[in-house]
């Protein structure tokens, strides 16, 4: 019978073949995996922590931000629902520091002007050869999206139990791995002087300068002040930016399913007294 | 699509109607009074998840363009913006996206159904042949799809893809030019796939009309693979064929709704969120998962055009299946070799898969070989010598006999649902 | 559902209620479905949040109207003369169609700025400035004309030409929205 088997087969089909495409994007297979750490964020019922977000929006405009911009995210969600929690009048503050090329005005020239809440952060270079220019040929990259743009491979059956168990969290794992994965190179292994030693880092040889050492930070809640906790802020942070959304995306998910389980439950015992008949 | 029907209207008005449009009476016989072979099991259910998945991705594609750029400087940002700041636009990219993925998982449980249940053979050959014309419209249209949002994957993806045609002997190269509409994937490339993109799911409608009128011309095959024989075969599609779907239905919208809330970048490429550069390819590109089997018979010929060849080879040796297969028992279920090779094949395919996301070195060039020249004698060498050698199994005397003979409940009882 | 009476059954009751539970959830889903599909067209967070427009006034002369872009939208703003502020104070309210007085359409100590969202009340077409019969604003489209203080005095426009909200920054610079 083609019942149970079946079912069994083509989900490990389709299971792989997802997984191993996911998988193909670690460049290097001989990189250690990235610790898996726990996210408020992760499983059925996550939700960001607002607290943190705000440690690692300070621990990125005071750090991150002198070479990576952030330039799809807009200041206006930083006080959105599921976001940061700021004031409006804290966004409008905040908004200010930065300085918006706007224009052209009436004599058709681009000007300075301070930013306001519906502006976009700024970009920090004026266009990818400014920024090579000043990195020794490195582009330091946009950040808005990085956290959905990095991973790493989970090998079988990992990548099968992470379906079931919803674990989605890979790219920022990866990326608190690659701020604390810094280290002296391995003997024998030469560096030139613009060029670091990151074990997480496909290649080993990472143009980053390590961004970030303890106490470089100020917070002001009383958490540890340690490159870890600010690893895990800023990467909590950058996993915002990247997806704004995921707080009402995991509470209506949760409400759909409810929904549908019932609809299955009824629309299981319709089907099995309309069948009855049939007998 | 079923002949004519003998449906009559109780209000007058809908008898004037019905006088000069029979829609309603087209209706009733197509999906009210059609007769179902009451043995269908679940595998039965996922014609009608697939005109769920055609008809959700036809809705959220049509939404999705009213936000969407398709330009090379504006796609990446413009999808992001749905993201971020349209209403509900994260969900609807979600569904749409991983809505692409969940219509080959179905139409795969369906095209391997057909396989086990010999659902292609005699009457159903057009039928059949039908139904590899929609996969192919497919996959060409997920193919363009993926392309939109203008990531890396998107970019290195179309380039790999149009190459392909680059291995035509002579013309091929002004081939690729003419897909491009350049030298390059650029601009008037991104916007012709976006126009096709939009284009094609409603040719792919109007195949799947003709898919249906076919079945109901020659009628559903059923597990037992025997035609129906009397009314004590048949039960009528409404209500019992659409309760069943129904349930089934929904428990595929549990899965489904599993991926777009809970892990919706899943079944993607994390590539894909970063934008396109035409100066840097990245170091491993695979396609997305559903091409994967394809993909690895491509690269399994170490020979341009050869790679090429087989890989076309592949989805068109399923056209011909109806006469490679010459058996006259139609389900596996009555074919004890059949059912095995089935099986053999099945973790080809599933073999084939997992090594399109390995890279093409050393011992999975070797086991893509081994797996490629099996799917093809599969078709060319062992279902043929089937046909002639196997003795199949005694066949039950009629669908009413299979269900109710030994088994009372049957059809109620089939496992596997999803 | 009706079909179930063709079914036979001892609990007639109880079956029909698990029909109708399941038709009512599936529509209530339906329905659900539905809408992120209707809202997703209306304006969405980068459009709700768009910007407000700062408008140096110091190089428009007495008399002239320039034309700012707010909202994709025209907004005029106009240097009103004396003449023009005199007409418009002095129009007695029963002319009016959409009765308003002068004062309530300008900000007090700056009557000589007029301040229009310049979109017609008709039909949405751009009124074009010192012309028509009370020298104001005159819509070329359908033939409406407004006065020096953009209130509709004849024409098939309905109501006055709205005033957007605004102020002032400075003496010379307006922020409107």
């Amino acid at each position: 019978m083609m019942n149970k088997n079946t079912l069994i087969a083509l989900g490990l089909a389709s299971a792989i073949s997802f997984g191993a495409s996911n998988a193909a994007l670690a460049a290097d297979p001989h990189a250690p995996l990235p610790p898996r750490l726990k996210w408020t964020f992760s499983g059925p019922f996550g939700h960001y922590d607002k607290q943190q977000l705000q440690r690692g929006f300070k621990v990125y405009r005071e750090v991150c931000q002198a070479c990576h911009s952030l330039k799809l995210v807009a200041f206006r969600t930083l006080g959105q629902a599921g976001a940061l929690g700021f004031t409006e009048g804290q966004i409008k503050t905040l908004a200010g520091e930065y300085q918006i090329t706007d224009g052209p005005n009436d004599r058709g020239e681009m000007f300075q002007r301070p930013g306001r809440p519906s502006d976009y952060f700024p970009p920090i270079f004026a266009n990818e050869q400014a920024a090579r220019a000043t990195h020794n040929g490195a582009l330091p990259v946009d950040l808005s999206v990085i956290a959905k743009a990095r991973t790493y491979e989970v090998g079988f059956p990992g990548f099968l139990i992470d379906i079931v168990r919803q674990y989605q969290e890979n790219g920022v794992d990866y990326l608190h791995a690659l701020l604390t994965g810094y280290e002296n190179p391995p003997a024998g292994e030469q560096l030139t002087p613009t060029q670091f030693w990151n074990k997480y880092f496909p290649g080993n040889r990472i143009s980053m300068r390590p961004p970030l050492e303890d106490k470089r930070v100020e917070y002001t809640d009383g958490s540890p002040q340690t490159v870890d906790q600010y690893a895990r802020d800023v990467t909590a942070f950058l996993m915002w930016a990247a997806e704004p959304h995921l707080d009402q995306r995991k509470r209506i998910g949760f409400q759909v399913m409810i929904f549908l389980i019932v609809f299955a439950g009824l629309a299981y015992f319709t089907k099995k007294k309309v069948w009855a008949s049939a007998h | 699509m079923s002949g004519p029907s003998n449906f009559k209207p109780k209000s007058a008005f809908l008898q004037w109607t019905e006088r000069r449009l029979p829609i309603l009476g087209l209706m009733h016989s197509s999906f009210v009074a059609y007769p179902t072979p009451r043995n269908l099991n679940y595998w039965w259910t996922f014609g009608g998840i697939l005109s769920f998945c055609l008809g959700v991705q036809i809705i959220t594609g049509i939404v999705l363009a009213m936000h969407y750029t398709p330009t090379v400087v504006g796609a990446f940002d413009s999808v992001e913006h749905i993201m971020r700041d349209v209403n509900f636009g994260w969900l609807l990219r979600y569904v749409h996206a991983n809505g692409a993925s969940m219509f080959f998982i179905a139409v795969y449980i369906h095209i391997f159904r057909g396989f086990y249940y010999g659902s292609y053979k005699e009457p159903r050959e057009i039928l059949w042949i039908l139904g590899v014309i929609i996969f192919l419209l497919m996959m060409a249209t997920a193919f363009m799809g993926y392309v939109l949002p203008w990531g890396q994957m998107s970019f290195w993806g179309a380039t790999v893809i149009t190459n392909l045609f680059s291995a035509i002997p002579g013309i091929g190269p002004k081939v690729v030019e003419f897909l491009w509409g350049g030298y390059s994937v650029d601009q008037p490339t991104l916007q012709r796939f976006f126009s096709l993109h939009y284009l094609l799911p409603f040719m792919i409608a109007g195949v799947v009309v003709l898919h249906i009128w076919a079945l109901h011309e020659v009628g559903q095959n059923n597990p037992a693979g025997i035609d129906v024989k009397s009314d004590k075969d048949v039960v009528a599609f409404t209500p019992y064929a659409t309760a069943k779907d129904n349930f089934a239905m929904v428990c595929f919208m549990i899965f489904f709704a599993w991926f777009v809330f809970y892990i919706p970048n899943y079944l993607g490429h994390a590539d894909n969120y970063i934008p396109a550069n035409p100066l840097q390819t990245p170091t491993h590109i695979v396609p997305e998962w559903y091409f994967l089997p394809f993909y690895a018979i491509l690269r399994a010929i170490p020979s341009k055009l050869g790679g090429v060849i087989a890989m076309f080879a592949s989805i068109a040796v399923l056209a011909f299946l109806p006469w490679l297969d010459r058996a006259k028992t139609r389900s596996a279920k009555y074919r004890p070799l059949f059912k095995q090779f089935f099986w053999i094949f099945v973790i080809c395919c599933i073999g084939l898969g997992w090594l399109g996301a390995k890279p093409a070195e050393g011992g999975y060039v070797i086991a893509s070989r081994i797996l490629t020249a099996y799917y093809f004698i599969h078709f060319f060498v062992i279902l043929p010598l089937l046909s002639y050698y196997e003795k199949p199994s005694p066949v039950p005397a009629s669908i009413a006999e299979s269900v109710l003979g030994n088994q009372p409940l049957a059809p109620a009882k089939v496992k596997g649902s999803r | 559902m009706a079909k179930s009476t063709t079914m036979n059954g001892d609990q007639p009751t109880r079956r029909d209620f698990l029909y109708i539970a399941t038709g009512a959830m599936g529509a209530v889903g339906a329905a659900a479905a539905a809408w992120p599909l209707i809202h997703q067209m209306n304006p969405d967070a980068s459009v709700q949040a768009l910007a407000s427009a700062e408008v140096d006034l110091s190089p428009v002369q007495e008399g002239q109207i320039i034309t700012v872009k707010w909202r994709g939208k025209p907004v005029f703003i106009a240097h009103r003369t004396k003449k023009e502020i005199e007409e418009a104070k002095a129009t007695p309210l029963r002319d009016l169609p959409d009765p308003q007085p002068d004062d309530a359409r300008v900000k007090k100590g700056k009557e000589q700025w007029l301040v229009l969202v310049g979109v017609c009340t008709h039909l949405g077409c751009v009124p074009l400035g010192h012309q028509g019969d009370y020298k104001g604003f005159f819509c070329p489209c359908h033939g409406s004309h407004y006065d020096t203080s953009g209130r509709i005095r004849k024409g098939p426009a309905p109501l006055n030409l709205e005033v957007p909200p605004y102020e002032f920054a400075s003496d010379t610079m307006v922020r409107i929205g």
